[in-house]
């Protein structure tokens, strides 16, 4: 294992531009010849072949949020288009986005509590939004807004989502991307929460 | 409290907050007999707005927040389905309710506070002046003006409604630039002037009631009356009523000040019925008098385009160009504006100067 600078490696990718032109697209193979090369990309793109060659770091360890799936309590998936909607409307002066799951009504419901006042998004486990619902028990979690906002990226590139919470109200997502040519990629972001909500 | 909206009213419903959130800052909600009225003041208290919907009780919250339950228009328009809306004086709550498609709730409680009766006075039907147009034609004509544009002066006379940025005395000349549009009574579906009149008030806040009447195919009736009193402008159909009061300055000085501007009362003009071939333009240069001193611009070119004209028009530093369409029998039209050429003033002055430089037919330019 190794560790890159992100930077770094995104200035890379990007070296024909950062634009999609229609119809074109870039080629990327990445080679790592082991402990102590660099990691080496080849991209290619009309014909031009850029190398790149980024040093690499001795790897921290990364948080294991120790999430597994037998103590997933609440699993619900969405179509992703609804989710966009919401999140883009989410009240911004909130510091915590509540997310509440339940065999009973609400059944799945994100809220807001902002300077106004506070705001909830209901979606009924009927939708046809919905595309699994299995909720075993009724949670509350709250989580900070500033962490899940980088999820919103995957969110807008996917077609699918996965939440689930597990006993200890940990957050993971998990989003389905499905790319130009078919091909299904997982994007997933685990997120502790804020503090322990006890409600029903 | 507790209504109902459905359907395509809750668009109506989001675009009438909208119009009002450039009004002030906070929303009035107050139950009437006949309706709901949401209204809005600005913090000078010289614009007001209010929206009467068809069939309650005292309140006000954040208009900004109001705003945010009908953020995006768009999929309001396709995703939404019903609108509650709800209040609970003891927990002090004003609740939206928003079913949309797909089974998606959305709930927004907001708190309120009390506060005493908006509610301004005026008697727009006892008002000299009444028109009424399609929002196309008062649209087209702001878009004239720059948006950061603060006032525009409203004259009218019988036939006619001119629309004017007004101009602060204390304005660089060459700083200035004056735009004046006429619209003929022929272009409003009602016009009754009673009285020549002009008025000065703000155009920004008018801006999100044109807005509102345009995307909802509104005609607007506006109501004119002396320098002082409010100008009035309302758009209605049977579910709802809105009106927009904006403050009038109470001495007009652009009626004093500017001679050259001076259209009141307006010689006869017969230029809306001149056909445009019977003009010669000319293009000329000219040291941009100020409004309050020398006199009408075309006086002064006589005697100063001769030396200027093989100069660079950027080289001088209070250049100012003017069209001048000189008539064949020998009046003068002069346009102030650089680039709106359906602008147009009728020129007091009668000259047969023709110190140009270029002459070409009306045609040409327009083109």
């Amino acid at each position: 294992a190794f560790q890159i600078n992100l930077t770094v490696l995104l200035d890379c990718l990007n070296i024909f531009g950062g634009t999609t032109t229609p119809g074109v697209s870039t080629a990327l193979r990445m080679c790592y010849r082991g402990y102590g090369f660099p990691l080496t990309l080849f991209l290619e793109e009309g014909g031009v072949v850029t190398v790149c060659k980024i040093n690499t770091q001795e790897p921290e360890e990364p948080i294991d949020f120790e999430f597994c799936s037998t103590n997933v309590t609440n699993k619900v998936i969405l179509q992703s288009e609804s989710l966009k909607e919401a999140f883009s409307e989410l009240d911004m002066t909130s510091e915590v986005l509540q997310i509440t799951m339940s065999p009973s009504q609400p059944y799945f419901r994100l809220s807001t509590f902002g300077n106004a006042g506070n705001a909830h998004y209901d979606y009924s486990k009927d939708s046809d939004m919905m595309e699994l619902f299995k909720c075993t028990e009724t949670q509350t979690n709250r989580y900070k807004v500033s962490l899940l906002k980088p999820s919103t990226k995957a969110l807008a590139l996917s077609c699918k989502v996965s939440v689930r919470t597990d006993n200890r109200g940990f957050l993971s997502l998990q989003y389905l991307v499905r790319n130009d040519d078919g091909q299904i990629c997982f994007v997933e972001y685990y997120c502790c929460p804020d503090e322990e909500v006890e409600e029903n | 409290m507790h209504c109902i909206v459905t359907g395509g009213n809750v668009k109506v419903l989001a675009k009438a907050v909208h119009s009002l959130s450039r009004i002030g800052d906070e929303l009035y909600v107050e139950p009437q007999e006949d309706g709901l009225a949401l209204r809005s003041v600005n913090s000078s208290r010289s614009a007001y707005a209010c929206f009467l919907f068809a069939p309650l009780f005292f309140s006000r919250c954040r208009l900004h927040s109001v705003q945010s339950v009908f953020r995006s228009l768009t999929t309001l328009e396709k995703t939404v389905e019903k609108c509650h809306i709800d209040l609970d004086k003891q927990k002090d709550r004003l609740t939206f309710t928003l079913h949309c498609k797909h089974g998606l709730l959305k709930t927004h409680n907001l708190s309120f506070q009390d506060s005493e009766s908006l509610q301004a006075v005026f008697d727009k039907d006892s008002y000299a002046n009444v028109f009424r147009a399609q929002p196309r034609l008062l649209v087209d004509t702001v878009v004239h003006f720059p948006p950061s544009l603060e006032e525009v002066t409203v004259s009218v006379s019988d036939e006619r409604m001119w629309v004017r940025n007004h101009v602060e005395e204390e304005a660089e000349a060459s700083k200035a630039m004056l735009t004046e549009l006429c619209l003929a009574s022929d272009e409003f579906d009602h016009f009754a002037a009673q009285a020549h009149n002009s008025v000065t008030f703000c155009l920004k806040e008018l801006r999100g009631l044109l807005v509102f009447a345009e995307s909802t195919g509104l005609p607007v009736s506006m109501y004119l009356d002396e320098p002082g009193s409010p100008v009035v402008l309302s758009v209605t159909d049977s579910v709802l009523e809105g009106n927009f009061v904006l403050a009038t300055l109470s001495d007009d000085p652009s009626l004093r000040k500017n001679s050259t501007h001076k259209t009141a009362p307006p010689p006869p003009d017969d230029f809306m019925n001149d056909d445009m071939d019977s003009f010669l333009i000319a293009m000329d240069t000219s040291i941009a008098p100020g409004p309050s001193n020398t006199g009408p611009p075309p006086p002064s070119l006589s005697d100063d385009t001769q030396e200027e004209e093989t100069d660079d028009l950027d080289r001088l530093p209070n250049k100012k160009v003017c069209l001048r369409f000189l008539r064949k029998d020998g009046g003068v039209l002069t346009v102030l504006s650089k680039n709106t050429p359906y602008v147009c003033r009728v020129a007091s002055e009668q000259t047969t100067e023709t110190s140009g430089t270029k002459a070409c037919t009306l045609k040409q330019i327009f083109n």
